[in-house]
């Protein structure tokens, strides 16, 4: 459903993704995390076709994210990092934007939109001037967007970021709902949310994966047991040591 | 085409959801006939005609136009939602098209508004109303034109008033190059090849006839072709966001 192979993408002399791979199918939740500027949201700008790899294939649901980019577009929903949105429309008539975009029209339209409002849990909100909301419901507004044509694959960058724990607890339980139906990318700085709902944990720092396994497996290279450490172990001083690691691990004949 | 008409839509709802429209409407609406009246002095000429509203009319659309079309893409950057747009299905020509038809549709709208000059020049005289239609039909291809050119400029910069100054510029010299004092000027220092193909740039010039009744292939192609212009590199300067490395 979501493949990245050998992608690679420069800014300049910055090298942010340096040949990621990774593979997820129906029913996983895979969380992306690494520290700031680990190259979390350009994978997740590739995969979605809003930035062109320099070398590399991305793919949603066999389509490539370059050449067949609206097909894979179709299949996709993709909640970008801040959650932007037009601060003048209501998040109803920004989730009906993004279903006439899709071509979704008449009750259909509507139909999708208030489930997509309600699973999203805007309320009254959903009528007011994005502008006018809260943080947390402007994120649940672009939420709504994200999901309203029930797509395939969910690409959703910091889901959670702002919102309160009733917000977060409830943006979770969608993500867990939704979960046996989809293929979900998440990136995350928190690791309560990789154990709360996550089925596979990929960790990148400098471009590249250091890990990529499941939240217990990932614990479980802990000194202490925790994903902190296991993220502080893998992104912190010994990133340099990981790093070189996995590079031998790719050079390893298979 | 679905797409292009749910940015369509959008678009021109954008408009008028902030006071933008509503405050370009009035300004145009109060700018045009005073101009006409007090610069122009139309009911005084003696004529039943709305030349004094036309000769007028692209120095005022040189600026109100890329007021309108200012935000087209660089308030996208600014608010992050060219990423969802560009992660949507949408071509980038169809949105291009649509933001471009949505900001004309508010140009014609506006010159529209002055509909009722054109009334009272038939209240007091018998003008030549194919010519006064040619006239406007001319101003709209001429507020496209301006529009696409601003439209391209939006999409170089996240800042809005950068993105007018810059639009306010370019359309300044399209206008400006079809001027006698500016003609005459590169006349005097250049062979007067160099002063007819200026003359053929502007759009002041291309207006020129359009403004007297008459309607040519030649400007109606030069019209049309500023506007693919401006809205093809519109598009390519929004794709080179993407930055492809293929």
């Amino acid at each position: 459903m979501i493949d990245a192979h050998d992608l690679v993408k420069h800014f300049g002399p910055t090298r942010a993704v340096d040949g990621l791979s990774f593979s997820a199918v129906k029913g996983e939740v895979v969380a992306l995390l690494g520290p700031n500027g680990a190259g979390k949201s350009t994978t997740m700008r590739m995969l979605t076709g809003c930035l062109e790899p320099d070398s590399g294939i991305a793919s949603i649901c066999g389509y490539d994210a370059v050449r067949a980019r609206r097909a894979a577009q179709s299949a996709l929903g993709y909640l970008p990092e801040g959650a932007p949105a037009y601060p003048a429309m209501t998040p109803r008539a920004f989730t009906r934007f993004h279903l006439r975009v899709r071509g979704f029209k008449g009750q259909a339209l509507r139909d999708a939109a208030e489930l997509a409002l309600e699973r999203a849990r805007m309320g009254d909100a959903a009528g007011r001037p994005i502008g006018m909301l809260s943080k947390g419901f402007k994120r649940r507004a672009a939420l709504a967007a994200a999901i309203a044509h029930d797509p395939a694959v969910l690409i959703l960058d910091e889901p959670t970021d702002g919102l309160d724990p009733n917000q977060k607890d409830g943006v979770r339980a969608l993500i867990r709902m939704m979960a046996p139906d989809k293929t979900i990318l998440i990136s995350t700085h928190l690791l309560d949310e990789v154990e709360a709902i996550c089925t596979r944990a990929i960790v990148i720092t400098g471009g590249r994966i250091v890990s990529d396994t499941t939240p217990a497996g990932l614990i479980s290279t802990a000194p202490d047991q925790s994903l902190a450490g296991a993220f502080r172990m893998l992104t912190g001083h010994s990133a340099e040591q990981a790093v070189a690691r996995a590079a031998s691990r790719r050079k390893r004949p298979s | 085409m679905t797409a292009l008409w749910a940015v369509y839509r959008r678009e021109l709802a954008a408009y008028f959801e902030t006071p933008l429209a509503w405050v370009f409407l009035t300004a145009f609406s109060i700018a045009a006939p005073s101009f006409a009246w007090h610069v122009g002095g139309l009911f005084e000429t003696g004529r039943a005609d709305l030349a004094p509203l036309f000769d007028y009319l692209p120095w005022l659309l040189m600026v109100l136009m890329p007021a309108l079309a200012m935000r087209a893409w660089a308030e996208e950057r600014e608010t992050g939602t060219l990423e969802m747009l560009l992660a949507a299905p949408i071509a980038l020509w169809a949105a291009a098209l649509a933001k471009f038809l949505a900001a004309w549709t508010v140009a014609i709208l506006a010159l529209g508004l002055t509909f009722p000059l054109w009334i009272a020049v038939n209240h007091l005289g018998n003008p030549d109303n194919a010519a006064i239609a040619t006239a406007y039909f001319g101003a709209a291809l001429l507020a496209g034109g301006y529009l696409a050119i601003s439209q391209a400029l939006s999409a170089t910069t996240s800042n809005q008033v950068i993105a007018f100054v810059l639009a306010t510029g370019a359309c300044l010299i399209l206008t400006a190059a079809g001027l006698p004092l500016v003609l005459d000027a590169v006349a005097a220092q250049l062979p007067g090849v160099y002063a007819e193909a200026l003359a053929g740039l502007s759009a002041l010039s291309r207006f020129d006839s359009l403004r007297r009744g008459v309607i040519s292939l030649a400007d109606l192609v030069y019209f049309l072709s500023l506007i693919a212009t401006g809205l093809a590199l519109a598009m390519a300067l929004v794709d080179t966001r993407r930055g492809g490395g293929r």
